[in-house]
């Protein structure tokens, strides 16, 4: 993959005016409505035809995406419907998945009919995944699994989950994995919520004891898996540090119309010319993170995203987290109260329209964007390292067998 | 020097100390958060009796301590450190300081022993929608009737409300801002616990539609006796809050020392010990701020007293939520648990930093007091 197919614009767009005709949102379910994007190459233009593309530059799928909005009143996000699959698993699996793997999987995947979830976490390997212990031994056709995978968003609802585990201890830590794609159904697989600071279970520990996965299903070869994890990676921190699409839109919307909502409620002129100076701050920050992530788009050569993304991804996490935090503020004295309480529970599926619930859940929810999908710190890390290019800090777990490490539970 | 802890201060702290991390570890926190209640009465009562607690700034002759502002902020200070669920707060500062100042001799004799038996919870109902946090703004009539008084109207965000067994109700008569009381339960009150962003403080909003009350306020208009019961609230409570930011740093630094990643302890990389050592800035700011309020509160320095005030909230506010933001950071994905204890302080955080005025509300104040 190194240039792209062309087609302009206008063609694009009367592509995706067929699609409609074939298959409008309004009227079909979900799945055969995303089947039939799919089937046109709308699903993510860039990938090849066949496979739900067409071979296009990826940021052509904006065009997509406008075009479905003009016409249609039924949108779908991908990043609801399938976060990991469509957001990671899917370019994983177009780089190093092979052509039974791509057509057996892509097609429900960004239906939606199968969903995803992304099992790198452990207990003693978060930030440090390449330092993860779950182990995995050939046995004849299959591997045998045996470990721990710890906030796995959405294991309990998924079909796929997609597996580093390590296949030879003795070698150097990112020498030793392997890359697996595995069934969430098949036994030996115990999901079990974890609770997070909303009460809400996303995400799951989950246990493995002897499961087989089939050595077909592993991604790339023996001993490649950082390589792969690392696609998977990058495609996510991509797909976290996007912003919107829209100027003013997102989060930052919905904290200007609760200021004008709740503006002015018993404060001083001089608290409010502060707040509304904070206020602009975040509206520029936002339109900023929009800009910078429209601009990273375009400039995007073909393939996966490299270390970059981690520009977006950074920022979109601590800016998010201010946004939110100031959303309290603006309600003032309004916040000590959440309406939506702390029933330990999995997510609803409602969403939260409401802007005032919203803002207060996001208050909460945000605390973990700089957290998931790799640390804040980490971003620093990935900056500083591997685009500045600045020295490294001196590592003692390299070049040693990944068994000799210093670990923790 | 501005403020010197004696001895005394300094075992008072370290009994308070070694109670309140007894009676509040996480299990006793948990349950108190998910009950109605919200505290435990054994506890409550063993404050009163074992410790005197509930009366430490009531003179002796109503059954106190008769001790000072300085040692309710070191009992509030390590209260906050381990997010002790209890009325303290409501009844023993809130609640006693407005009748310390604002009520009638009777009214003293008859509530102030029960408070420091522990017998009586008392809520100070001062709040009300949408009306910010300054006295003068408070709308709600008192209107007489015979030889009682009428209550109507609603008041929110009542600390320990639901449960109080006496509402102190501040309310406009003719003659200004008075004091009334009345039984928590008493016809015409209806109490609504309120779903709080922090469930280890426990809100009310409270409709009083034609109540019977009795007026227990001084004569004449209170509007400035009462906020000074605020502002000796707001010294209390940022004292609280710096005791919760340090043991924010606390956990912070503990879980740094122990969690390896790459090979080594997590606090070994600069971006955590820095974050770390920014933590304890704060938190040693926090507490100066703190002890300037309450030092200044126990000399009854009011010249003094609201500009300390005001620093002291609005710094320990922002000092406690980036402490408490911090140390969900430092523990990664578990630190974002239900779990995790990190959770609960950074919901204190915020909604203490919310009640009584934000840290903008309070620079304001500030600004005004020293002529910016
Ligand atoms: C809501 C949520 C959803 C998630 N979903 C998934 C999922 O679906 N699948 C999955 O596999 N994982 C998931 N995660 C896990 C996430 O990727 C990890 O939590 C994250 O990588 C951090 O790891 P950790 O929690 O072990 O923290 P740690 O790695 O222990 O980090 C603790 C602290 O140390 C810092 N630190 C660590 N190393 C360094 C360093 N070298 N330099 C400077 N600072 C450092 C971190 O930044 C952090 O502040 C999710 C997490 C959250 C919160």
């Amino acid at each position: 993959m190194s240039t792209y197919a062309t087609m302009n614009e206008d063609e694009l767009r009367q592509r995706v005016r067929k699609l409609i005709e074939a298959a409008d949102p309004d009227k079909v379910d979900m799945f055969t409505f995303r089947g039939a994007q799919f089937d046109h190459g709308l699903a993510w233009v860039n990938f090849p035809v066949g496979y739900g593309g067409l071979g296009l530059n990826p940021k052509m799928q904006v065009t997509v995406a406008d075009e479905l909005r003009k016409n249609c009143k039924t949108v779908y996000d991908d990043l609801i419907i399938n976060p990991i699959g469509i957001g990671m698993g899917a370019a994983t699996v177009l780089t190093y998945g092979s052509d039974e793997m791509k057509k057996r999987l892509l097609r429900p995947c960004f239906t939606g009919e199968e969903v995803w979830c992304q099992l790198f976490s452990e207990p003693g390997a978060g930030s440090d995944v390449a330092g993860l212990a779950t182990r995995a031994v050939r046995d004849g056709d299959d591997w045998l699994l045996n470990g721990q995978k710890v906030w796995t968003t959405l294991a309990h609802i998924s079909k796929w989950g997609l597996l580093v585990a390590r296949s030879n201890p003795d070698l150097p830590k990112h020498e030793g994995m392997s890359y697996f794609l595995l069934d969430m159904q098949a036994p030996g697989v115990d999901v079990r919520p974890l609770y997070q600071i909303t009460g809400e279970a996303e995400f799951n520990e989950v246990f493995l004891q002897d499961v087989r996965i089939p050595h077909s299903r592993m991604l790339g070869k023996e001993g490649q898996g950082w390589q792969v994890a690392l696609t998977t990676l990058m495609n996510e921190r991509t797909a976290l540090g996007g912003g919107s699409q829209q100027r003013g839109g997102g989060p930052i919307n919905v904290l200007l119309q609760l200021w004008k909502n709740n503006r002015a409620k018993g404060e001083s002129a001089a608290a409010e010319s502060v707040m509304r100076d904070r206020l602009t701050k975040l509206y520029i920050d936002a339109e900023l993170l929009r800009l910078t992530s429209q601009r990273a788009r375009s400039a995007q050569r073909s393939g996966n995203p490299g270390p970059e993304g981690s520009v977006g991804k950074l920022a979109q996490a601590e800016l998010y987290k201010k946004i939110w935090e100031c959303g309290l503020d603006v309600m003032g004295p309004n916040s000590l109260v959440y309406e939506p309480g702390y029933e330990l529970r999995r997510p609803a599926s409602e969403d939260r329209r409401d802007r005032t619930l919203m803002a207060k859940y996001q208050f909460l929810r945000s605390r973990a964007n700089s957290i998931e999908g790799g640390t804040s710190e980490v971003m620093r890390n990935i900056l500083g390292e591997r685009v500045l290019g600045l020295p490294g800090e001196p590592r003692t777990d390299k070049g040693i067998p990944w068994k000799d490490v210093p670990r923790g539970g | 020097m501005d403020f010197v802890f004696t001895s005394e201060h300094d075992e008072l702290r370290q009994t308070i100390r070694k109670f309140v991390e007894d009676k509040s570890q996480e299990a006793a926190i948990r349950r108190q958060m998910s009950s109605e209640r919200g505290y435990d009465p054994q506890v409550w009562a063993s404050m009163a009796e074992q410790l005197g607690l509930l009366g430490l700034i009531i003179p002796e002759q109503h059954g106190g301590a008769g001790l000072g502002f300085v040692e309710l902020g070191i009992a509030m200070e390590e209260m906050g450190r381990v997010l002790l669920c209890a009325p303290f707060f409501s009844t023993a500062v809130l609640a006693t300081n407005a009748l310390l100042l604002a009520a009638n001799d009777a009214a003293q004799a008859e509530l102030l022993p029960s408070i420091a038996a522990g017998k009586t919870i008392a809520a100070l109902a001062l709040n009300e929608p949408d009306r910010g946090w300054e006295v003068a703004d408070l709308a709600m009539k008192a209107a007489a009737d015979g030889n009682g008084w009428r209550l109507d109207g609603v008041k929110t965000f009542v600390i320990d409300g639901h449960s109080a067994d006496v509402l102190l109700v501040v309310a406009r008569t003719n003659e200004g801002v008075s004091l009334f009381q009345i039984r928590g339960e008493a016809d015409g009150v209806r109490r609504e616990l309120l779903p709080t962003l922090d469930l280890t403080r426990k809100l009310a909003s409270i409709t009083f539609d034609k109540a019977r009350a009795q007026r227990i306020g001084r004569d004449g208009d209170l509007t400035k006796t009462i906020d000074k019961v605020v502002t000796l609230g707001i010294a209390a409570l940022a004292a609280e809050q710096a005791g919760g930011a340090q043991r924010c740093l606390e956990m912070a630094t503990e879980y740094a020392k122990t969690r390896l990643q790459f090979g080594r302890a997590i606090g070994s990389f600069q971006a955590i010990k820095h974050r770390c050592a920014d933590m304890l800035v704060g938190a040693e700011f926090a507490k100066s701020a703190a002890y300037h309020a309450i030092f200044r509160a126990a000399e009854n320095d009011d010249a003094e007293l609201g500009a300390a005030a005001a620093m002291a909230k609005s710094y320990c506010s922002e000092a406690y939520f980036q402490a408490a933001a911090d140390n969900i950071q430092v523990h990664g994905g578990m630190g974002f648990t239900w779990e995790h204890v990190a959770h609960l302080y950074f919901k204190r955080a915020k909604s203490s930093s919310l009640l009584f005025g934000d840290p903008l509300h309070h620079r304001a104040k500030l600004a005004q007091e020293i002529g910016i």
